[in-house]
């Protein structure tokens, strides 16, 4: 009764949020409502008992991701009402993304209805929760059966990171860069200089 | 109605009872530590400290509270209000919901979860919330900048600290606070996570915003940073989760580094001290090294902090990362090997 209870809380609070993101006027507080809409998700993968992923999430898109949106989207003045003039436009082709997706949910729903062998024969075996930790079984899944795939997805990663720098990297030709090793190897004797000056005579 | 009473009713109290056991000591905690810090930063300076309010100044921090909470609370006009009182409750309330994951003894955890170490890192990269919403919220361009300063030093140094617990995890194999005390290592593997704790030390320094990386309230710059416009209980409730957050800093050094409640090396005729008081101490002996650090060192500069954040502590955690890898390997010391 009690996770049922907080199964509804949650994912109300998810649905809610994730519909406030949208539909918010002030952007800082559509990306204040996508992190409830991720915490949310989260507590949902815990209920699920999947409580590696569930904290991925947290650290990933709560911790990083949003961090920089939200930074982001502070910075620059986004003016929304702009943004949101070409919505009419744009609505059927979200719109017709969205049928799609939800008739995947479907289609998967009524399969595993008709069918409850269906779901074992797309994911591997699940271990017994009390033999091994959810950590573990991900691992030995993960580098195992799909090493391939996940090295490749590592692989995709760091060449879209290297784009990013690629692409943001401009060379600075005034910019001042600091030297440690050479602030540090310098001595008095070779930037200071006392010189006895005669009275009259100055100094070159 | 006996059957809801026995499911339901008493593991709620018994668990409120728990928690009290936690949070009550550890607030009292927060009130010293602040009283410490000013104690142990006069000394340095030759100072006396505070010596008015009760013996020694033993009941300042009990009469800081008391002006704090008199204090008129006030809310800029241009702030955004909800978003403005919102920023320090979810700083204090992060900083005692992680608590619920750290073993003080052996056993003695709220929630004894497998990932708890996930759990912690998760918690302290959430942390930089508050301070972000309150430098934007607070309509002022001193706060916005603090705010700003803080998301970027803080994801900055998650990076490396993440690294960090990497190499730990390496060494026993467990994501279980409780079991990464327990684990037991050769002594070869101690000594190469000394550097790991050094590094990780420093990097709470900088997820705490304390001194010497304490720019986002910078008060030679800044004024006050992200707190500019808070007073009052807002301005109590930063302060308070600042502290604790300190002390939580603390704890996952003790417990990743220092051996957590069991006393140090190994001595086995210490074992007559009881673990929650070797915690404690540990504790403490981390958090004098925060204090230490402020009495001696001179703020960073902003962009010698990002320097260090990412083109030193990044690149010798990933080495150390492989390093230990390699190492553990090659001694067949891997744990479930």
């Amino acid at each position: 009764m009690i996770e049922a209870i907080f199964f509804y809380i949650f994912s109300a609070v998810l649905i809610l949020s994730a519909a406030m993101v949208v539909s918010a006027r002030n952007p800082v507080h559509a990306v204040l409502f996508l992190i409830l809409a991720f915490f949310n998700a989260a507590s949902l993968f815990v209920m699920l008992g999947a409580e590696f992923i569930a904290m991925t999430l947290v650290i990933v898109y709560v911790g990083a991701v949003a961090v920089l949106f939200l930074f982001v989207v502070m910075m620059l003045d986004i003016n929304f009402a702009e943004l949101r003039r070409g919505m009419m436009k744009h609505l059927p082709v979200g719109g017709f993304v969205g049928v799609v997706l939800l008739i995947e949910l479907i289609w998967l729903y009524v399969t595993s209805q008709i069918d409850p062998s269906a779901a074992s024969r797309v994911a591997s075996p699940v271990p017994d929760a009390n033999v091994i930790t959810n950590t573990h079984a991900l691992g030995q899944v993960l580098y195992t059966q799909y090493v391939y795939p996940f090295q490749i997805s590592g692989l995709i990663l760091l060449v879209a990171m290297i784009g990013a720098i690629t692409l943001t990297l401009r060379p600075l030709p005034r910019a001042r860069r600091q030297n440690v090793s050479k602030q540090v190897s310098r001595e008095v004797k070779d930037v200071l200089k006392v010189i006895k000056v005669e009275t009259g005579a100055g100094v070159e | 109605m006996a059957d809801l009473f026995t499911t339901y009713v008493v593991p709620v109290l018994w668990i409120a009872l728990k928690i009290m056991m936690i949070v009550v000591p550890l607030l009292m905690g927060m009130a010293y530590l602040t009283y410490a810090e000013r104690k142990i930063l006069a000394a340095m300076q030759m100072r006396q400290g505070p010596m008015v309010v009760g013996m020694y100044g033993l009941l300042q921090p009990f009469a800081d509270a008391v002006k704090l909470l008199g204090k008129e609370t006030i809310i800029p006009t241009g702030a955004n209000k909800f978003v403005f009182v919102m920023a320090p409750m979810l700083t204090f309330v992060l900083s005692l919901v992680a608590w619920a994951v750290i073993p003080v003894s052996d056993g003695f955890v709220i929630a004894n979860i497998n990932v708890g170490v996930l759990y912690l890192f998760a918690i302290s990269s959430m942390g930089v919330y508050g301070i972000l919403m309150a430098g934007w919220a607070s309509n002022s361009h001193y706060a916005f900048l603090g705010g700003l300063r803080a998301a970027a030093q803080m994801v900055s140094y998650e990076v490396s600290m993440g690294l960090v617990l990497v190499t730990v995890l390496l060494t026993t194999g467990s994501l279980n606070l409780s079991q990464i005390v327990t684990a037991e290592h050769p002594w070869w593997v101690s000594l190469l996570l000394f550097p790991m704790f050094v590094i990780f030390v420093i990097s709470a320094l900088a997820e705490t915003n304390r001194s010497p990386f304490d720019l986002p309230e910078g008060e030679s710059e800044l004024v006050g940073g992200f707190n500019v416009e808070y007073s009052s209980m807002t301005f109590a409730l930063f302060f308070l989760g600042e502290y604790m957050n300190m002390i939580l800093m603390s704890g996952m050094t003790s417990i990743l580094f220092l051996g957590g409640w069991l006393p140090p090396f190994g001595i086995a005729a210490l074992g007559f001290i009881p673990g929650p008081i070797w915690f404690a101490l540990k504790v403490c002996f981390v958090l004098f090294i925060f204090i230490w650090a402020r009495g001696t060192m001179p703020r960073y500069r902003y962009d010698q902090l990002m320097r260090l954040g990412w083109k030193v502590f990044l690149p010798f955690t990933l080495a150390w990362v492989v390093l230990m890898a390699g190492a553990l390997l090659y001694n067949n010391a891997l744990p479930g090997m």
